[in-house]
């Protein structure tokens, strides 16, 4: 488990190595390459995919031994449209006339990352205090339903209202936090299962608020609820051309703040030593239990924050699939980041700019959404387990053996 | 409540907290008792009545619907629920242990207090019992696979949230398979085989490469999930001939599991319906629980496997292959719940859909959790979460006061009341998500 025990799995005469070797260890050892190669794999189990569901390299298969340049270039044109389109639907459009056109995509995968980031950074401080907490989509759906109801049923001036809106979405997500915090504290009920229900109660309980008349647009009857007004939208970071707004640039100023927390600051310490081993907190006089109610209670305001970025920024309503499924893309987005915000950042990011290109690979590629999906998971496979990668790259085995907890 | 009494002074928190965690139980059933008094015995009208089927149209022997007056049956069901509770203080001051009759008696008055309140003054519509009973065991099969499953991989010390991965995996193959040799039962063998898959996926990184159990889990869901989405969109929409269960219900070999009565049991009334009258999904289902709990808990297999789960190391200084156990068992879970994924398609009769196992992994292994890590107990569990889902149809079916959405919260619900009460003392294997280096 621990760092010294691994330590004794040292190969012998490591240190006689040639520097040569050793500089390659260090490159294999740092976790940027392990990273790097395990994008690399997915892309390349997302391309069997592509290739094995399609038609015209399934056409060219059937006579592959007396053809078989027609089958290789059947699947590298399926493979590149499918990859083109996800660059020019997430990163830099190509076809577009002019630069501001061509970097929309870009802007569109930053509004993406915003809520990812945000729930990630709530999921990395639970794993780093030893929490499993699977419930970030019900604290999104809270953080929504109380941002997206202040926002259409109030009408407060400018500045006030997105801020009430806001402290509202904190308050839902982090009582949605609490309940799971205070149950681990008081009864030991395992916070996997709690949060795991706490998201059904959380779903089922929006699409009971939305069959209600003062949750819908007047008259409607459709499961939607009136726009929120536009002093309680977050503003449009680059202009109206850009769905990008502000709550990309709030995400960033939260990571730094999660940062500041669990690095710099005594209850971060508490979190922590709380997560490396709950025993010896207990032992140096740290309260345990009500640690772990604590970092639920952050957990599940940074979840409803990304709720508030949905409702008041990409969505400005409130409807059934306000959530989508970013509570549990984060899961796999704050695995990747390793729980520290930076890497949730980078990760926020990476995984928000592959959803934006869904549109762009349905109608260029013709692919559906949820080759994302694949790719996503196997990144996080490979990285949690980089002996794996380095088997697959035929890379030396580095001087220590790592591994990756949640 | 208790984050107030932890300010108070400690002497008096300890002794107030163990009192409560003590009479937990009691107070919890005292209170749904009277939940049941005030909601469903002061909320019935006088004069009332509420009419009962036991009998579907088409069993061989028929019991007449009958009719009760709503009130006085309401209030009876909610004293009932006060006399368990009182048994249940009897028995705590005696320091007896109550059976699990106990939750199951309880758990029957409750509902018969709340659909004799549900179906008062409904005129024609009847509460058909019979019915909801059949449809709850019917709901509860992928739960009982998928707990099964779940105790399996545990008992040997690998935590399997991939459930919910390896039953969408069987339905996915299920349907497309019996859709290629349109046979559903050679579908229901194929479904193993994708959980077994997803089962060894799960044991290759959890057992050989010593990532985090539940990590693992969640991701290969997810990989399921996009991998399954993927193809339904585009293999399967392409040759919608690959899809195709459940598409010639009532067709000579149609790709569905007819149900088999059995002869003569399928006749009595109530039981027979319930449980003899299923596919053979449920009848293997049956098999499968009653074999597992003898195997693990009276065969030598079965107590090698649970020492692997408890105390690794001890159990490699005899001579057990600690690493191979723990592989050979996920895979045989991941069989399991691969083959109660048969269930979403083959077995109901409904072609492949995205996603459609809608987290019934997760309330598989919340039923796991809620059972024990014990075949029969996971059974219980898993028929309570069918009934539960089941009775919320009946009470869509008569109408109630109370909105759908509520009714489809309280499974989960009852999950997080029963993991916080009523499991305060079970244990998970000990080296659950611990892998074993040597």
């Amino acid at each position: 488990m621990s760092a010294a025990e691994a330590k004794t799995e040292t190969p012998e005469g490591s240190e006689r190595a040639d520097e040569a070797r050793s500089l390659l260890r260090s490159v294999v050892e740092s976790n940027g390459l392990v990273v790097f190669l395990a994008i690399v794999a997915a892309l390349v189990v997302g391309a069997v995919l592509v290739v094995s569901a399609d038609e015209a390299v399934q056409d060219s298969a059937g006579y592959f031994f007396s053809r078989p340049g027609d089958f290789l270039s059947a699947a590298w044109t399926a493979v590149t449209d499918a990859y083109v389109a996800m660059f020019q639907g997430s990163i830099y459009n190509l076809q577009a006339s002019s630069f501001s056109g061509a970097i929309k995509p870009l802007t569109n995968s930053l509004t993406f990352a915003a809520p990812l980031i945000f729930a990630g950074l709530g999921l990395g401080v639970g794993f780093r205090a030893g929490l499993f907490n699977i419930g970030a989509q019900g604290q999104v759906i809270l953080g929504a339903i109380m941002a997206g109801f202040i926002g259409f049923q109030f009408h407060l001036p400018l500045g006030i209202h997105l801020a009430v809106a806001v402290i509202g979405a904190i308050l839902g997500g982090a009582l949605w936090g609490f309940i799971p915090g205070l149950l681990k504290a008081t009864t030991g009920a395992h916070e996997v299962i709690v949060t795991i229900m706490l998201n059904y109660v959380g779903l089922y309980l929006l699409s009971w608020l939305l069959s209600q008349a003062s949750f819908q647009v007047p008259g409607s009857g459709n499961p939607k609820s009136p726009a929120v007004d536009t002093t309680a939208q977050w503003p449009k970071l680059l202009g109206d051309d850009y769905s990008l707004h502000w709550g990309f640039i709030a995400a960033l100023l939260a990571a730094w703040g999660v940062w500041w927390l669990m690095e710099r600051s005594t209850l971060g310490f508490t979190f922590r030593a709380v997560g490396a081993n709950p025993a010896a907190a207990t032992k140096a006089g740290m309260n345990v239990k009500l640690a772990y109610v604590l970092v639920m209670v952050v957990a599940g305001l940074l979840a409803g924050l990304a709720g508030a970025t949905q409702v008041l920024g990409t969505e400005k309503a409130l409807t059934v699939g306000i959530a989508g499924s970013i509570g549990f893309d984060a899961i796999t987005v704050a695995l990747l980041g390793r729980s520290r915000p930076a890497g949730i950042v980078a990760a926020g990011i990476l995984f928000g700019g592959l959803r934006a290109s869904g549109p762009t690979l349905q109608v260029q590629a013709g692919l559906p959404i949820d080759i994302v999906l694949v790719i996503q998971s196997v990144i996080v496979l490979f990285i949690a387990a980089p002996p794996l990668v380095r088997f697959l790259f035929r890379l030396p085995d580095p001087r220590l053996v790592k591994e990756v907890t949640a | 409540m208790t984050s107030v009494s932890a300010s108070v002074s400690i002497g008096h928190t300890v002794s107030f907290r163990s009192i409560l965690r003590e009479w937990k139980a009691v107070i919890g059933y005292a209170l749904i008792g009277l939940v049941s008094l005030l909601v469903f015995g002061l909320g019935t009208d006088s004069g009332t009545s509420t009419s009962f089927a036991i009998s579907r149209s088409d069993d061989a022997i028929q019991v007449p619907t009958f009719s009760v007056a709503a009130l006085p049956v309401t209030i009876t069901f909610s004293l009932i629920l006060f006399a368990l509770a009182g048994y249940q203080a009897w028995a705590k001051l005696r320091h007896t242990t109550v059976g699990v009759w106990l939750p199951i008696a309880f758990g029957v008055a409750f509902m018969g207090a709340l659909l004799t309140w549900a179906g008062a003054g409904r005129g024609d519509t009847n509460v058909a019992i019979t019915g909801m009973l059949v449809s709850g065991v019917f709901l509860a099969v992928p739960l009982v696979f998928g707990s099964m499953a779940g105790t399996l991989c545990e008992r040997s010390g690998v935590v399997n949230i991939a459930i919910e991965g390896q039953l969408l995996g069987g339905a996915f193959l299920a349907a497309v398979v019996a859709s290629m040799t349109n046979n559903a039962y050679i579908g229901m063998l194929a479904a193993p085989i994708a959980g077994a898959l997803v089962g060894m996926l799960l044991a290759l990184f959890a057992v050989r490469y010593w990532v985090d159990q539940i990590v693992v889990g969640v991701v290969l869901n997810v990989l399921v999930i996009g991998i399954t989405s993927f193809l339904f969109s585009t293999v399967l929409s392409d040759n919608t001939s690959l899809n195709q269960a459940g598409a010639q219900i009532g067709a000579e070999g149609g790709v569905i599991m007819q149900s088999l009565p059995i002869p003569l049991l399928s006749d009595i009334p109530i039981l027979g319906p319930v449980l003899f009258d299923q596919n053979a999904l449920v009848y293997l289902m049956y098999a499968i629980v009653i074999f597992f709990q003898i195997m693990l808990f009276k065969s030598r297999w079965g107590l090698r496997v649970r020492a692997v789960g408890e105390h690794p190391m001890a159990a490699d200084t005899v001579g057990i292959k600690v690493n191979r156990t723990r592989v050979r068992n996920t895979i045989l879970g991941g069989a399991i719940a691969g083959l109660g994924g048969a269930f979403f398609t083959v077995a109901s009769g409904l072609a492949f859909s995205k996603e459609m196992t809608s987290g019934k992994g997760y309330i598989a292994l919340a039923a796991m959790i809620l059972g024990r890590w014990n075949p029969k107990g996971a059974l219980l569990a898993a028929l309570l979460f069918g009934f539960a889902d089941a009775l919320r149809i009946q009470l869509g079916v008569i109408g109630s006061p109370i909105p759908s959405e509520f009714l489809a919260m309280l499974p989960y619900l009852a999950t997080i009341f029963a993991v916080a009460g009523l499991v305060g003392k079970s244990r998970a294997p000990a080296s659950e998500n611990i892998p074993y280096k040597k």
